[in-house]
């Protein structure tokens, strides 16, 4: 009995140990946010920061108010961009462990749907031949175009596999398949673009960036990141009994196809609602995950919100760099990206000694 | 209380071939019941139509009466665990994290501490105790059978399938395992069915055998009538000799291949003696 309650011990001693691992990233984030809101082009420094958004947050409180321009740099320009780099970040890392979960595969990411050059296809269609999926949402529609075309990839494998069967190697085909299907008519587009400058436009979508960052863009992005977040969360428990295959996860209990479905949708829906604003943005999707899975284990319960928060101080820290650096130009953060998480990855994955992928 | 389980008339198809026909058979409470047959005789099929991995036609596997088909997969879950021949986890999990899974029928969000001492006396029944937390992936093959059966325990199911469950182990992990899958038939009230390619070890444990031919039914009954030489060779293809040991267990000794197109005589291997022991 005794070894019962001991190895009880050890698993909510386990459990603890995640929970502090989860909250330290948290309260990394934070600082993270604080200083990247405190730099930049423009001259407030830490401590206008917290004064004006302490401001702003806490009317009551009377502060002396900051000088205009200082609330707007603050205000209007860094912190709507530091919060969509955390949400950005956030999603686009839960929907990469969202998909390696689903289809088995530490390769893959969200894009293996379709998505980002479908994406690219619908913002290059506007930006290139003036063609726009909706008539109303007047200057959205950039952002229409690309959503409505990643729906779009996303159901075309959703229907391929459904004739093939729905299993992970189907809808990773499909996917594969997609994707390169709107590459062809992406390449396509800007090959008879008729103005450079068009083509220009289009490269710089794809490069993606944060700099289209503000609230009323935030009002739109953040409830659709948050509610596909919060629903991912809900298949932990049967993503984890998926990793040992459809059938153990069947005889358990759990239906693989619909988990397979919903992870279809719920992934493709959270990255398209953040690159049809950014454009394209890599590598966070695909490697957050993994660096998850280093410090915390592969438990989706504590491993998914983990990713979540690793691709958020990722993003962030990366954009901030990206504008600050040579400032007031900037690096596509996609550069800063790479060029920041490889040497962090490669650093997790050659100290542990430990196995981690079969 | 065991259940009661009902194969009515199961036929099940891939595509065009036939992979079942017409299987019809009842399995006893808390009995042995061994499956075999040569490869592609449908075996796994038959057991993954039970498990309801694979979708059996209406009223084709029946427990207590009631139609799998009709049963949400989670609540069959609770009564039913199947093992496979093989486990491979992509991601790294320990081994307590994967024998919690075994819970996963119950758990909604929270891992109750019921939850957890069921798992951890699964674990204790397979002597897994010092192996909980290492990583499932680093384990040798016997090992993680022995992980996957601690986790199909968890489920707490009346019934257990078995998918040729000693194919990639040692002599000694084979008969542990098979040990343990008797000693649930007489302690724990399951209704164990396991496929297995083993004549000897399946003569041994089995309280009745099912061999199939072709997706059908050839014969069902105790070992001893089952496994017959008759049988075999018109099942298997190959010439046996069935003798008995020493101390009365069946003994299977494989002779020959019938029917192939080199001459026998041209093969330098040993045949074995006509009697072996006995009388």
């Amino acid at each position: 009995m005794s070894q019962i309650s001991e190895l009880k011990k050890l698993y909510s001693k386990g459990k603890a140990r995640k929970l502090i691992t989860l909250f330290s990233f948290f309260i990394a984030l934070v600082v993270a946010a604080v200083a990247s809101v405190s730099v930049g082009a423009g001259s407030p420094r830490l401590a206008e920061a917290i004064h004006v958004i302490m401001a702003k947050l806490f009317p009551f409180l009377n502060l002396a108010p900051a000088s205009r321009l200082t609330q707007i740099i603050i205000l209007d320009l860094r912190l709507p961009r530091v919060i969509l780099a955390v949400i950005a970040g956030a999603a686009l890392a839960a929907s990469g462990t969202l998909m390696q979960a689903a289809l088995r595969n530490p390769l893959v990411s969200p894009y293996i749907l379709g998505v980002s050059s479908a994406a690219g296809f619908g913002a290059a269609l506007f930006i290139v031949l003036g063609i726009s999926t909706v008539m109303f949402f007047k200057g959205y529609f950039i952002v229409a175009n690309a959503f409505i075309f990643s729906v779009v990839a996303m159901l075309i494998v959703y229907g391929i596999a459904r004739i093939r069967g729905i299993t992970a190697e189907s809808i990773i085909l499909a996917g594969v398949a997609v994707g390169y299907l709107f590459s062809a008519l992406l390449s396509l587009i800007q090959f008879i673009a008729p103005a450079s400058d068009a083509v220009r436009a289009v490269v710089f979508w794809l490069l993606g960036g944060l700099s289209t960052a503000n609230w009323s863009n935030l009002t739109i992005i953040l409830p659709m990141a948050f509610a596909a977040i919060a629903l991912m969360m809900l298949y932990s428990w049967d993503l984890n009994v998926l990793s040992l295959g459809e059938e153990a996860a069947t005889s358990l209990g759990v239906n693989p196809r619909s988990i397979l479905i919903a992870s279809i949708v719920l992934s493709a829906w959270a990255t398209a609602s953040i690159i049809s604003f950014t454009g394209v943005i890599g590598f966070v999707d695909l490697i957050s995950p993994h660096i998850a899975r280093i410090v915390i284990g592969s438990d989706h319960r504590f491993q998914l919100p983990c990713s979540a928060l690793i691709g958020a101080l990722l993003l962030l820290c990366a954009d901030t760099t990206a504008r600050v650096l040579l400032a007031p130009a900037e690096i596509p953060v996609g550069i800063v990206t790479s060029l920041m998480g490889v040497p962090f990855f490669l650093y997790l994955l050659m100290s542990r000694r430990r196995q981690i992928w079969r | 209380m065991a259940l009661k389980l009902q194969i009515n008339k199961l036929s099940f198809v891939y595509g065009n071939f036939k992979a079942l026909k017409d299987v019809l058979f009842e399995v006893d409470r808390c009995e042995f019941l061994g499956v075999v047959g040569p490869n592609g005789s449908g075996k796994s099929t038959l057991l993954k139509c039970i498990g309801r991995i694979l979708k059996p036609e209406k009223n084709a596997v029946l427990i207590d009466d009631c139609d799998v088909t009709k049963i949400n997969l989670k609540s069959l879950a609770k009564v039913m665990g199947y093992v496979p021949q093989r486990s491979e986890s992509v991601f790294p999990f320990t081994v307590f994290d994967i024998v919690l899974m075994g819970r996963k029928p119950y758990i909604h969000w929270t891992v109750s501490d019921d939850d957890c001492r069921i798992a951890i006396e699964a674990l204790k029944y397979l002597g897994l105790e010092d192996l909980a937390t290492r990583h499932f992936n680093e384990l040798s093959g016997g090992e993680q059978q022995k992980v996957i059966i601690a986790r199909a325990l968890a489920q707490q199911p009346r019934i257990l399938l078995f998918d040729e469950p000693t194919t990639y182990l040692d002599i000694r992990h084979q008969l542990e395992i098979l040990d343990l899958l008797k000693h649930l038939t007489t302690t724990k009230q399951c209704t164990v069915i396991v496929a297995m390619h083993d004549l000897n070890l399946a003569s041994r444990y089995a309280d009745r055998i099912l061999m199939l031919k072709k997706g059908s039914i050839y014969a069902l009954g105790p070992p001893e009538t089952v496994l017959s030489e008759e049988n075999i060779a018109d099942v298997y293809g190959i010439k046996v000799h069935v003798t008995r040991t020493i101390l009365g267990a069946m003994q299977i000794m494989p002779v020959e291949p019938v029917g192939t197109h080199y001459r026998r005589s041209e093969v330098p291997i040993k045949s074995p003696p006509k009697q072996l022991v006995g009388p």
